[in-house]
């Protein structure tokens, strides 16, 4: 193996007797990752549940509990290395209520293996682990079809497999998905071409797993640096710890750090072996910026031209995986990045049935279920969906009582406006995307993003509010009510691309007009506020007003949501 | 631009790097367990690079059954004043005392004194909360499906059926008071790659490691180094054989190899060739099958 080999993590999902554990069992073997006195040990047992000298499944069943079921029942870590690759083997159970263990496998994965018995075809097992698969997005799959001997090597199976399989891996946004006529127990296109397959045109099933490409996989383009730890060994040193998610990061590089918003440059990348030139993921590094800047664990610090989403709330995929049924409006822990905040399922949208896809409404989550719910977070995360980013898009449930990790879940799509272009008679304001001056920029100057806030017969705390904001530091101005032109909507949104706070005060209530200046503003940055339940005093409606900016994460002042956070 | 793909040892590098932080970051009092071997010294070096340019911002601790190789001490000592760490040593100086060894009360008793009873004393003296280890999942099979975070109980035992599931890289660091974690930051390392690091980063190695002349016992397969008078029976005697250690533990109970590879590179040459896996020459993995995994239930690493 050479030094610059490079190192795939896979994952093998089969049902219980697709000859899965025989097939790692044969890869290890194949790889010369096998020591003789572990052959000679399971040559030994007493047990032998295969037809030929030597049981390979033996080799990978670790745990006394299982080797006297004959069942593999947790995550096992295997290795193995060929010259041109590394191999990290997550080896997980396929039985029925193991989905936990599966997704625990398929978290860290680049390629899943999917097991198919050819004799028996794509059953609902087979589904299952496609779907997840696909939920916990991983890039390559490839369906080893075993037991190839049994149905004497036949091409219509394989084929007829391989359609059905590809119907349903489409369905759930599989792609690159590869398939391999295979015997685990004889050992056919494992390694070599098998000549009992000359229809099959591929390659055999290790050359496929030392070539699929791991560079396209990866994100260079949007920085994502979680900060794990600060390193201060001496006054004048302050490095910024982490593992890079995502993007480069080179000295010189002008960055923003999150929740502040401050940006400033890359000074320098020290490292044991010498200061870096450039520092990309998965690496660790340490970093150090021009700028005393106040970063502590659990800041973020990006690309200022593409930033995450920051908010308390998002939408979420979610895998559950303790006895304990998950609740809405409990109170979990909730990991993400190196951040560690209280969170709610605010609310669980429906379950999704992993046999047939389809939505179920649910209460409660059970062990093993996978639901799509709504999270609410005490404090603000820095996100990206699932899709776009496999590490700043995930993060675990704790139990905070029991201190079980109690679910992984996977952000999905978020739901952020796209803003419709702005026409005001002759005049037409450019998008955003095609500005000099991006929203990031704005929202680093001004410490807030902009938002349209619509306030109904209050004028005195329209102008308290803005008083109140502006005292924060806002960039903040009123839009007095207008009863003739009606464009109120279209000059909040004009308040709103240059990074403004728009605080439209009108004297009645106008659902048209209120509507408009939401679609304008984009739905997550416009406040209707309902004079309803306002308190009267203006004193306590403005603080009301505040703390709704707040939680749509429109204001980040840090002091603010730090009071008696604490976990 | 050049192609942005760490090779599988700097991946792995990245990885241990990752969780050596995320420990010191999250947990109060952290230790590291030092065994002097190979997996001890390449845990030291990821923690140098860790933590660079600080030095090691925690103890290690050495748990000493009191029957470890000369030249172990040796090599601990020097790299102690090297690297500047805080090194505290453990024994269970009351089970030697009363004359623990394997020959009187077999292998499993004798570890069960001088590792595991010696190792959750020392835990619990240093009041410790996590605690990382050098062990590989590549080692042994029950190894295979322990978590880099292993939630032990107030007894220190471990519990494979009601381990928390790990996914990603985001781990959960949440314990109660007397609970522990112990931590494995070179999980998903083999034994060539600790080879291939050692020699890519030449790290510092106890001598024993390599091929020399030693004056040994030769007992069937077994090659037996004689240190702590060991107990020779009637009609044998030790000899010069070219032998080097494997792995590394107490004398009495780590066979030798024959070998002559004097150097890195030859080493692994060797290991390549190697058909017989790593803690073969260990007599304690040997006892029982799975003995390994009732070991750890009870508290070992």
């Amino acid at each position: 193996m050479s030094v610059e080999s490079q190192l795939l993590r896979f994952t093998t999902a089969g049902s219980v007797d697709d000859g899965k554990s025989t097939l790692i069992g044969r890869l290890l073997y194949e790889a010369k990752s096998v020591y003789e006195d572990q052959l000679a040990s399971v040559q030994n047992s007493s047990v032998n549940r295969s037809t030929g000298p030597i049981d390979f499944s033996l080799l990978t069943d670790g745990l006394r509990a299982e080797r006297e079921q004959g069942i593999t029942i947790d995550v096992a870590y295997r290795y193995a290395a060929t010259p041109r690759r590394k191999f990290i083997i997550a080896d997980t159970p396929g039985h029925e209520q193991y989905t936990r263990n599966m997704a625990t496998g398929a978290s860290t994965a680049d390629l899943a293996i999917v097991l198919i018995d050819a004799r028996k075809g794509v059953l609902v097992q087979s589904r299952r682990h496609a779907f997840i698969t696909s939920l916990l997005g991983i890039r390559y799959v490839a369906v080893a079809v075993n037991k190839m001997d049994l149905v004497d090597f036949r091409e219509d199976v394989f084929n007829k497999i391989q359609a059905e399989f590809l119907a349903y891996a489409n369905s759930v946004g599989l792609k690159n998905v590869a398939f391999f006529p295979i015997s685990a127990l004889e050992g056919d296109n494992i390694t070599e071409s098998s000549p009992r397959t000359p229809w099959y045109k591929g390659p055999p099933l290790l050359d496929h797993l030392e070539s699929v490409d791991l560079v396209e996989a990866r994100n260079f383009t949007d920085l994502r640096f979680p900060v794990q730890y600060v390193n201060r060994p001496t006054l004048d040193f302050r490095g910024f710890t982490g593992q890079l998610a995502s993007g480069i990061l080179r000295p010189g590089q002008t960055v923003m750090t999150l929740p502040s918003g401050r940006i400033t440059k890359v000074k320098s990348l020290p490292s044991y072996d010498g200061d870096l030139a450039e520092a990309f993921p998965p690496m660790s590094v340490t970093v150090c910026l021009e700028d005393e800047v106040d970063v502590s664990r659990g800041d973020m610090i990006v690309d200022p031209n593409h930033v995450p989403h920051v908010s308390r709330r998002f939408a979420a995929k979610l895998v559950w995986m303790h006895e304990t049924p998950g609740e809405a409006e409990r109170d979990y822990l909730l990991k993400h990045t190196s951040q560690t905040v209280r969170a709610q399922i605010s609310r669980i949208r429906h379950r999704i049935d992993i046999n047939t896809l389809a939505e179920q409404p649910a209460n409660k989550l059970e062990l093993n279920e996978i639901a799509s719910i709504q999270v609410e977070t005490r404090r603000p995360l820095f996100f990206d969906s699932y899709q776009q980013n496999r590490i700043t898009g995930a993060f675990i449930l704790i139990d905070p009582i029991s201190n079980a990790t109690v679910a992984a879940g996977m952000i999905e799509e978020s739901t952020a406006e796209s803003l419709e272009p702005l026409k005001l008679g002759s005049l037409e304001f450019t998008g955003e995307t095609e500005a000099t001056v991006t929203p990031a920029e704005r929202y680093a100057r001004a410490g807030h993003y902009p938002a349209t806030v619509w306030l109904t017969a209050r004028q005195d705390l329209a102008m308290l509010l803005e008083r109140k904001l502006f005292d924060l530091g806002c960039q903040v101005h009123v839009l007095a009510d207008d009863r003739e032109s009606h464009l109120l909507p279209e000059l909040a949104r004009v308040l709103n691309s240059a990074g403004l706070i728009a605080i439209c005060s009108i004297a009645a209530p106008d659902p048209v007009e209120a509507e408009r200046a939401a679609a304008l503003a984009g739905e997550n940055r416009f406040l209707l506020i309902d004079p309803q339940t306002l308190p009267v005093r203006d004193e306590e409606a403005s603080e009301v007003i505040m703390k709704q900016l707040e939680d749509r994460s429109v204001l980040r002042r840090k002091e603010r949501f730090e009071i008696g956070e604490g976990i | 631009m050049e192609p942005h793909i760490l090779s599988h040892l700097r991946a792995l590098e990245a990885e241990s790097i990752h969780i050596l932080r995320e420990v010191v970051a999250e947990f109060a009092n952290p230790v590291m367990l030092y065994s002097v071997g190979k997996d001890s010294s390449v845990m030291l070096r990821l923690a140098q690079k860790a933590f660079f340019p600080a030095k090691i911002p925690f103890s290690v601790l050495h748990v000493d059954t009191g029957y470890k190789f000369k030249e172990m001490y040796e090599f601990r000592d020097n790299l102690v004043k090297e690297l500047g760490l805080n090194l505290i040593v453990h024994t269970n100086q009351e089970a030697l005392d009363a004359g623990t060894n394997p020959f009187k009360l077999g292998t499993q008793k004798c570890c069960a004194l001088l590792k595991t009873r010696a190792l959750l004393d020392a835990l619990a003296a240093g009041g410790y909360d996590a605690a990382f280890g050098g062990a590989r999942r590549d080692e042994e099979k029950s190894r295979a499906k322990e978590r880099i975070y292993s939630f032990r109980d107030k007894f220190g035992q471990w519990d494979p059926k009601n381990q928390r599931p790990e996914l990603w890289n985001v781990y959960n660091a949440k314990i109660e008071k007397g609970e522990t974690i112990r931590v494995f930051p070179i999980s998903n390392w083999t034994e060539l790659d600790i080879w291939s690091y050692i020699e890519v980063e030449k790290i510092p190695i106890v001598p024993l490691y390599f091929a020399k002349e030693r004056e040994m016992l030769v007992r069937g397969n077994n090659v037996i180094p004689l240190e702590h008078n060991y107990p020779i029976q009637i009609g044998e005697k030790p000899e010069m054989v070219k032998v080097r250690m494997r792995s590394l533990g107490c004398t009495y109970c780590t066979g030798a190899i024959r070998s002559d590879a004097e150097t890195l590179p030859q080493l692994m040459d060797e290991l390549v060739q190697f058909k017989r896996s790593e803690r073969e020459n260990r007599i304690i993995d040997h006892d029982t099958e799975g003995s390994m995994e009732i070991k750890k239930r009870e508290g070992y690493f």
